[in-house]
């Protein structure tokens, strides 16, 4: 009871604070000097179409890198946490009740155009909306259908690592072409920018992208892995 | 209407922290915390929203010309796009701690953790 | 236009406080984790109306799908623990 108590103090505390922010709240009339700069120089200086993506691969590119390491480090633990000291459990001793008809015909068909919308998402990350992270949980979302159909599927771990690692490797290795090459680290403009709004414009955005697309799709999708081959207690 | 969606992230923020506070089940104190993520979310987008303009976007409707008269803030966008994805990080990690837990203490109930109590 | 955008975000605001309720406070383990679930979908559709539309693919492909099976998978291995 105390400890209720205690609980709704401190949320009155939290709300009076939230309702000074809110009822004082009084939003910009023009944009600030920093979104001026971004909305005025994106077309001429990156040449991508989406002014977000520009922010998050470009001009904010080391805050990207230090997210997906992030990203990357919960990963490991996660597959550290779960896989410590645990015995296997083989195939034949887990039994699941075979999926209906209906989902694994489905999953076969589904599970390959999903992981082709993924790529469109992330290869046009400059053009739309959508960019490298929306497209790897896309494709994660794909694995998640597989992993539905047939719980007892293993995938490939070193496959998800290969894939993870490379694409981490390539994405460094471009942003330290950007010194040599262009202004400074993943500075996009290694490639020539193009006309804005095609396919192959923004430099190395859409490279860039890519790789962190499949960086952040096979991040999820060993997290989705490791939760799923845990054991029932 | 950026009023009506802060107060909404607001009062999100202050449900999930009730939450984490007064529930004893881990499961549920994480159900919580991803409510209280969206609410700081939603908080943040509606920081850079301003009226009568657009997503910050270029195309033939938002010439790159005066883009700066019609777009809103990208960069709270920006942040936010990072905040959800290590949501999901933090979120998993949190889960696959319960698992430990549960598979130490079978049971979720973080008051039957007593090995730093004194 | 804008008289709608108004209406649309209240009616969205009432129902993601609702879920939000129902996720912190309901009974069920499982009804809790969807309408956690259901907070985020909502959440999606208002950053939609806040004109993110970036915001609003990331939220609706990672908070309300990946992390609500994430949810289900440790719910599943933890039989008998939700009571607690």
């Amino acid at each position: 009871m105390i400890r209720k108590f205690a609980a709704l103090l401190l949320l009155a505390g939290i709300a009076a604070i939230f309702m000074g922010l809110l009822f004082t709240y009084e939003p910009d009339p023009e944009l600030n000097t920093t979104a001026r700069y971004y909305a005025e120089r994106t077309a001429a200086d990156i040449g991508a179409a989406n002014i977000v993506t520009a922010i998050v691969v470009t001009y904010r590119g080391l805050d990207t890198l230090g997210e997906v390491t992030v990203l990357f480090l919960s990963a490991a633990i996660v597959g550290l946490v779960l896989a410590s000291g645990r015995r296997k459990k083989t195939a034949k001793e887990r039994t699941v009740t075979p999926a209906g008809e209906l989902l694994a015909t489905g999953s076969t068909l589904l599970a390959p155009l999903i992981m082709l919308l993924g790529v469109y998402v992330f290869v046009n990350g400059h053009l739309t909306p959508g960019g490298g992270f929306q497209g790897g949980a896309i494709i994660a979302s794909g694995m998640l259908l597989l992993l539905l159909t047939d719980p007892l599927k293993h995938f490939s771990h070193t496959l998800i690592a290969t894939v993870e690692s490379l694409s981490g490797i390539l994405y460094v290795a471009i942003g330290l072409l950007g010194i040599f090459l262009a202004g400074g680290f993943l500075d996009n403009r290694i490639l020539p920018i193009g006309t804005l709004g095609t396919l192959f414009s923004a430099g190395a955005i859409p490279l860039i992208y890519s790789l962190i697309g499949l960086k952040v799709g096979a991040e999820f999708s060993s997290i989705l892995a490791h939760l799923s081959e845990t054991e029932e207690l | 209407m950026a009023l009506i969606a802060m107060a909404a992230g607001f009062i999100l923020i202050l449900i999930g922290f009730y939450g984490a506070l007064t529930n004893r089940n881990i499961l549920r104190m994480i159900v919580a915390f991803t409510v209280a993520d969206t609410g700081v979310n939603i908080v943040m987008v509606t920081v850079g929203y301003l009226r009568d303009r657009t997503a910050p976007i270029l195309d033939n409707a938002v010439p790159a010309a005066d883009a700066a008269a019609r777009i809103i803030d990208p960069v709270p966008q920006a942040l936010v796009l990072t905040a959800i994805v290590i949501g999901m990080g933090v979120t998993a990690l949190m889960l696959a701690f319960a698992y430990r837990f549960y598979e130490k203490k079978r049971t979720l109930d973080i008051t039957k953790c007593t090995e730093l109590k004194w | 236009m804008s008289a709608l955008f108004i209406a649309l975000t209240i009616l969205l605001t009432v129902a993601m406080i609702g879920a939000a309720l129902v996720a912190v406070l309901g009974k069920s383990m499982p009804i809790a984790i969807l309408s956690a679930g259901l907070v985020s979908l909502l959440a999606s559709v208002l950053f939609l109306l806040l004109a993110a539309p970036d915001v609003a693919m990331t939220e609706a492909a990672i908070g309300s799908g990946l992390t609500t099976f994430l949810f289900f998978f440790i719910l599943g291995r933890v039989r008998g623990g939700e009571h607690d």
